[in-house]
Order: structure tokens, then sequence, then C-alpha cells
């Protein structure tokens, strides 16, 4: 088996330029899926990270009747803070947010918001809150924060002025003038876009909702206290849902374009194959007449064949390993565009690869690029020495 | 006897089915080969040479009767008994040489020891060995593709000699090469032959083998129609035999058929008495 080994690599090293290109697509697929996987992992990472400083923290109750995906629901969810949360809140290892809808005329037009309220406070989120306690009594204008992406989508700045509406409690419309006092950059775009955050006491205060709340936040790390009537408890898992789903599709749809990478690859390798099969044939006649029997040539054929992806995967960490290295390291800037992925991403991902990743990628080629390299040797078991030195092929 | 038969056919017949009809391809020959012998099978074109070398040489079997190889039945192996008969004790030499193009000179000479199992020092050894006897120990490193004819041919020999087989069976070894390069060749064969006691079987119409043959044996659509010793002063002659033969192959008559077989017989006996006579 070694020497089979041996004369395998001769052969393979021996075909040359086309061996090479081989390795090469071979190889660039292996780095390609690596980074890929890694890529997308390093974005879940990030954004679940985000999504847990800035959203989600450790879990959160929801009033029973929230729908974030429903605005119309918010009417109604909002409930007094319950006992057990509100002894959290105080030992501050929960914050509660108030949501209600309103609209916002920015210069002139009309855009329908998600006002939240927020303890400036706080100290379970990582969040600006802390801008909102510029509100100094002075009530013609209420403090608010808004995020980047609102902040280009409005065209507001900080220091600007511009009416917000919203219907409190009763149902009774009213309006007031808000200040922007901070624009947040972040990368979490469910508390970016089309949301404007005030304090929590002012929002209670506008709304006719003293003491009440959409939805508590616990600290991270907090775990779950106990059902409470009238909330529902979202555990992290529950709350990244989306994302995990979101990332998964993502990888997949890039996996399948590697796949076909791959599938590339191995048609090369297939093709290969059978040309040398065919154009080695009086080789073959040569081996047996040697004292080679076919199944050795066969196996012999086959490792030629599978060390195209051995060769590849050295290749592929001679520029593999430095390449992913430094883009693990310095990241790789995503552009604009990728914002309506819509949600939290990074300015620079930061691929994250494991061993279980670079290993199962690597035997999976290794295994896949095995079996195309030995179906086309099954011809050779047919393969009689006189017609094989004769150049002929059965 | 000392020189029991180291190959031995029995009404060996091999035919080939051709659609319709049947092509014999080998009718009912019986020879012996004995060690050290350097024999030919003549014949023209599609007398059944390839097709009893082949035989001979376990990369075939017959469709009747029976070879036996170093006292194994060729027509009873399995394939893979049949690769290791050839593996230890058959090389082969072909017209087209038949080299691995993308092994040096040192490589394509080391595979059938690598086969065999040799240990390196064993192989570098060896291999030096056969280059030196088919003076090509300097092209060593030299890939296939840089070699002359006559250099690739006698690359070819040290490969077939390197394992120190019983058997080389060369299969027109002289086709694709000039005077000159025939008759080097030839030579180093010769001398291998006297040297090593290597038994060699030509299968060739090329009047230069056939001068340097001490057995000729003309086949004659699948049929020994002669078997005859030759001797160096013989050799002459031989070509004008090989000559007559060639004549009588335009219009090949039966009662000359007849005869030549009756040769036939006794001529086994003729090489007995001549390589006896040799010593
Ligand atoms: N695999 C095969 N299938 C069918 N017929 C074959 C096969 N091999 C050989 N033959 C036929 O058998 C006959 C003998 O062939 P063989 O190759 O032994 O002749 P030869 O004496 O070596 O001829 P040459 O001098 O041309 O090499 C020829 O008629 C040939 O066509
Ligand atoms: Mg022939």
């Amino acid at each position: 088996m070694k020497i089979l080994f041996k004369l395998a690599l001769r052969n393979l090293l021996g075909a040359g330029l086309r061996t090479w290109l081989n390795i090469a697509v071979l190889s660039f697929a292996f780095v390609a899926i690596i980074w890929t996987q890694g890529f997308y992992r390093g974005m879940s990472r990030q954004a679940i990270q985000a999504l847990t400083d800035a959203e989600y923290g450790g879990g959160q109750y929801w009033h029973e009747q929230y729908d974030p995906f429903n605005p119309l629901t918010l009417d109604d969810a909002h409930g007094r803070v319950p006992e057990p949360l509100q002894k959290l809140i105080e030992e501050r290892k929960a914050t509660a947010v108030l949501i209600i809808q309103g609209t916002l005329y920015p210069h002139g037009r009309f855009l329908p918001v998600t006002v939240r309220g927020i303890d400036p406070a706080q100290g379970v989120l990582l969040f600006p809150s802390e801008f909102l306690e510029t509100g100094d009594g002075n009530d013609a204008e209420i403090p608010a924060i808004i995020g980047s992406r609102m902040a280009r989508s409005t065209g507001l700045k900080v220091g600007d002025t511009v009416t917000l509406r919203w219907r409190d409690a009763r149902g009774a419309f009213d309006a007031r003038n808000i200040r922007i006092v901070q624009v947040m950059s972040t990368t979490v775009q469910s508390i970016d876009q089309g949301q404007i955050w005030l304090s929590l006491d002012t929002l209670r205060s506008l709304a006719g909702m003293e003491g009440e709340a959409t939805l508590i936040t616990l600290a991270k790390g907090t775990p779950f206290l106990e059902e409470i009537p009238g909330w529902s408890y979202k555990s992290p898992d529950v709350l990244l849902k989306d994302i995990h789903d979101l990332v998964r599709s993502k990888t997949l749809g890039a996996t399948i374009l590697y796949i076909i990478l791959i599938l590339l690859a191995m048609l090369a390798i297939f093709d290969t194959q059978v040309l040398s099969i065919f154009r080695r044939r009086k080789e073959m006649g040569t081996l047996m007449a040697m004292g080679m029997t076919r199944l050795k040539i066969i196996q012999l054929f086959t490792i030629e064949g599978a060390l195209h992806s051995v060769l590849a995967a050295l290749v592929a960490a001679v520029y593999g390993i430095p390449l992913l290295t430094l883009s693990a390291r310095s990241g790789w800037a995503m552009p604009q565009a990728v914002d309506s992925y819509g949600y939290a991403i990074g300015e620079r991902i930061f691929p994250v690869y494991s061993a279980g990743l670079v290993i199962g990628t690597t035997v999976l080629v290794m295994l896949v690029t095995t079996v195309v390299s030995f179906l086309p040797t099954r011809k050779i078991s047919r393969l009689k020495p006189t017609d094989a030195l004769r150049g002929r092929m059965p | 006897m000392e020189n029991a038969a180291l190959i031995q056919t029995k009404d060996l017949v091999k035919i080939y089915p051709m659609g319709s009809h049947e092509l014999v391809a080998l009718n009912n020959v019986n020879l012996d080969f004995k060690k050290g012998e350097f024999a030919g099978l003549v014949g023209p074109s599609g007398s059944g040479k390839t097709t009893l070398l082949n035989i001979v040489g376990s990369l075939d079997s017959p469709t009747r009767g029976s070879a036996i190889v170093m006292g194994k039945k060729v027509e009873e192996l399995s394939h893979k008994q049949a690769a290791r008969l050839r593996n230890s004790h058959i090389g082969f030499i072909f017209q087209t040489f038949n080299l691995l193009p993308v092994y040096t000179v040192f490589e394509n000479v080391e595979f059938p020891l690598l086969l065999l199992g040799f240990s390196p020092a064993e192989r570098k050894r060896l291999v030096m060995e056969a280059l030196d006897w088919v003076r090509l120990a300097d092209r060593a490193r030299s890939r296939p593709a840089q070699l002359s004819g006559g250099e690739s041919q006698r690359v070819a020999i040290a490969r077939a000699i390197v394992k120190k087989p019983a058997i080389i069976l060369a299969d027109e070894p002289t086709a694709n090469l000039d005077a000159e390069n025939s008759h080097n060749v030839l030579q180093i064969m010769e001398e291998l032959n006297q040297e090593t006691g290597t038994t060699f079987i030509f299968a060739t119409h090329d009047e230069k083998v056939i001068s340097y043959l001490r057995r000729k044996i003309t086949l004659i659509d699948g049929r020994v129609v002669r078997d005859e010793v030759m001797t160096p002063e013989r050799q002459p002659e031989a070509k004008a035999q090989a000559q007559a033969q060639a004549q009588a192959q335009a219009k090949p008559s039966p009662g000359r058929t007849e005869q030549a077989e009756e040769t036939g017989g006794p001529g086994g006996t003729g090489t007995r008495g001549g390589s006896g006579g040799r010593r």
C-alpha cells in the first residue's frame, strides 16, 4: 500500500500542469468553504453579541399582548410591571421598556414610528440611555435618541427638533416637540430603524401609563425567574431564533455556491481520471505485464485521484492559513448595502474558524474526491492484459 | 535431466471468436523451452507469434490445451496468481518500449523491484547493476522522453532483467530501432543470456534478430511448421532460409507445411543436442 502511494504521487506530480490546475481549483474551494463558514459563524457571533448587548440581554418578559411583528397590538400591549420583575429592576438586574405607536413629522413629511421609553439610568443594556437625562425640566422639548439609520432616513441630526404625535392610553391624540440629543451608532437595526427613544418616565407620563411597561429585559446571565401571569418569558435562544435561522440560511446559500465549486473540482478530477485511464491503457498493460494485478492498478489510480485532495489540502494550508488568520484578525469590511439583510451586522466581520470546521471540510472533500477517483477505475476490473497492451479498453 | 522444461505447451489452441466465424490464432502448438535458450518465434504477420508469447507470459490463457510455465499451468492460474508468476519470473520487452513516461530511467528499472518488495538499498544496487549491463548507468536520472529509441529499449531490457527472471519474452524488440541500435540491443541480450542463463524468447520477423537466434521456431497460421537449431556458423544459412520462408508465405503449399511439421518434432531434440554440443 505504501508503495502504491509512492507510485501514485510520482504519477500525479509527473502529470504536471493538469494536476496543479485541479489542485488549484480544489484548494481554492477548500479555503473558500472554510472562509465562508468561518465568516458566517463570525457574523452570527457578532450579531448575537450585539443583539444580546443592546436589546435582548438575558431574556425578556413580554406583555402577553405584545407582538413585535404587528404594530397594532401595541395599543394594548402594556401593563403594570409585575412585582417580582419590579424587584429585579430595583436590583438593576432588569430594565423596563414601554412601547407605543406614534407619528414623526420630520421636515414636513410624516413617518409612523415606534416610540420606546427606557430608563436613562439603566445598566442592563449597552445603550446610551444616559443621554436622555439631559431633560432638565424643559418641558417644551423632550430629549430623544435615534439610531444612525433613522437619522439618515429622516435627515435628523443632534440638536434638531421635530414634532412627535402619539395616542395615549385613553386613545386621545397628543403631540409635542422632541429634540434629538444623541444619534447612536448601532449594528442592531431593530432598535434603530423607525424607533424613537425617550426616557421611560417621560413616555409613561405622556402616554398616561404610569408604572407600566411593554417588556422587561433581564440582565445578561439572569436565570429564568418564574412564570408570571399576563407576561410571557422569552429566553435568549427564543429571541435569537430569527438570527439563527437567518445565519443558517445564509450559510447554506453560500455553502451551496461552494458545493458547486467543489463539484466542478470533482468534475475536473473525474474527467482527469477518465482521460488518464483511457490514455494510459498501454501503461496499465505494462504494469500488468510486470506483475501488478487489476486490483492494485485500480487502487493505484484511485489513490492517484484521491491524492489531488491531499495535495490540495496542503496547498490550501500554505496560503489558506495565513489568509484565514489575517482575515480573522483584521476582519472583513462589510459594504453598506449588506445592511438590508435586516439584522445586526457589524461594519467588520471577524471570521471564526473551528478545528471541527477545518477537519470536517477536509475529510469530506477527501472522501468525495476518493469516490470520484474510484468510479472511473471500475472499467479496469474488466481489462485484459493483452487488450491493455494493445491499447484497447473494454 | 538437469534441463527440465521451463516452458512446455501441449496441444495449445487459441481461438478468437470473430462474429460469425472463429479465428484460430494457435493450432495445436507443442513446444518445449529449456533454461538458457535464446529462441525466436518467426513467421508472417498474423501467424500467432504474439499470441503464443502472451500465453507463455501468462498474459492470456489458451482456449484449449495447456501451457506449463515454471511448473504452473497458465490456464489454471487466477488473475492474481498469473500476476505473481509474471512478477517473479517473467520479464517483458515490447516493440514500443513501454517505459513509464513520468518516471526517470532509474525509477522505471526500479519498478519491478518495488512490486517485489526489495529494500531501498538492494533496489539501488540491482538497478545500477542492470543499468551497467545495458551501459546506461550515466542516464539513471534521465526521463524516457530524453532517450533515443535504442537507449529506451536498453532501459526496457534493464527493467526486464533487473529482477533476474527465469524468462524474458521480447515481442518485436527491434521493430522500432535502426540497424545499429538493433545490433547493439541484441548483443546486450545475447550477453545477458550467456552470463545469467536467462531464457529469451523472441517474436520477430526481423532478420537481424533471427541472425542471433540459437533456435528458430517458424509459425504459419498458428501452427509450428519448423523448429530448428541455429549455430553462429549457420546464421547466414538461417537468413537464406528465412528469405525462402518469406517467399513461401506468398503461396503457402500444404505439402511444404506438412514437411515442415515433420521437422518440427526432431527440431526439439535437435535443440537439446545443440545446447549440449555448445557446452
Ligand atoms: N484480441 C484479439 N481478438 C481477435 N483476434 C485477435 C486478437 N489478438 C490477435 N488476434 C488475431 O490472431 C491472429 C494472430 O495474431 P498475433 O498478434 O499473434 O500475430 P503475430 O504473429 O504476432 O503477427 P505480427 O507479426 O503482425 O505481430 C491474427 O490474425 C490476429 O488478427
Ligand atoms: Mg505480433
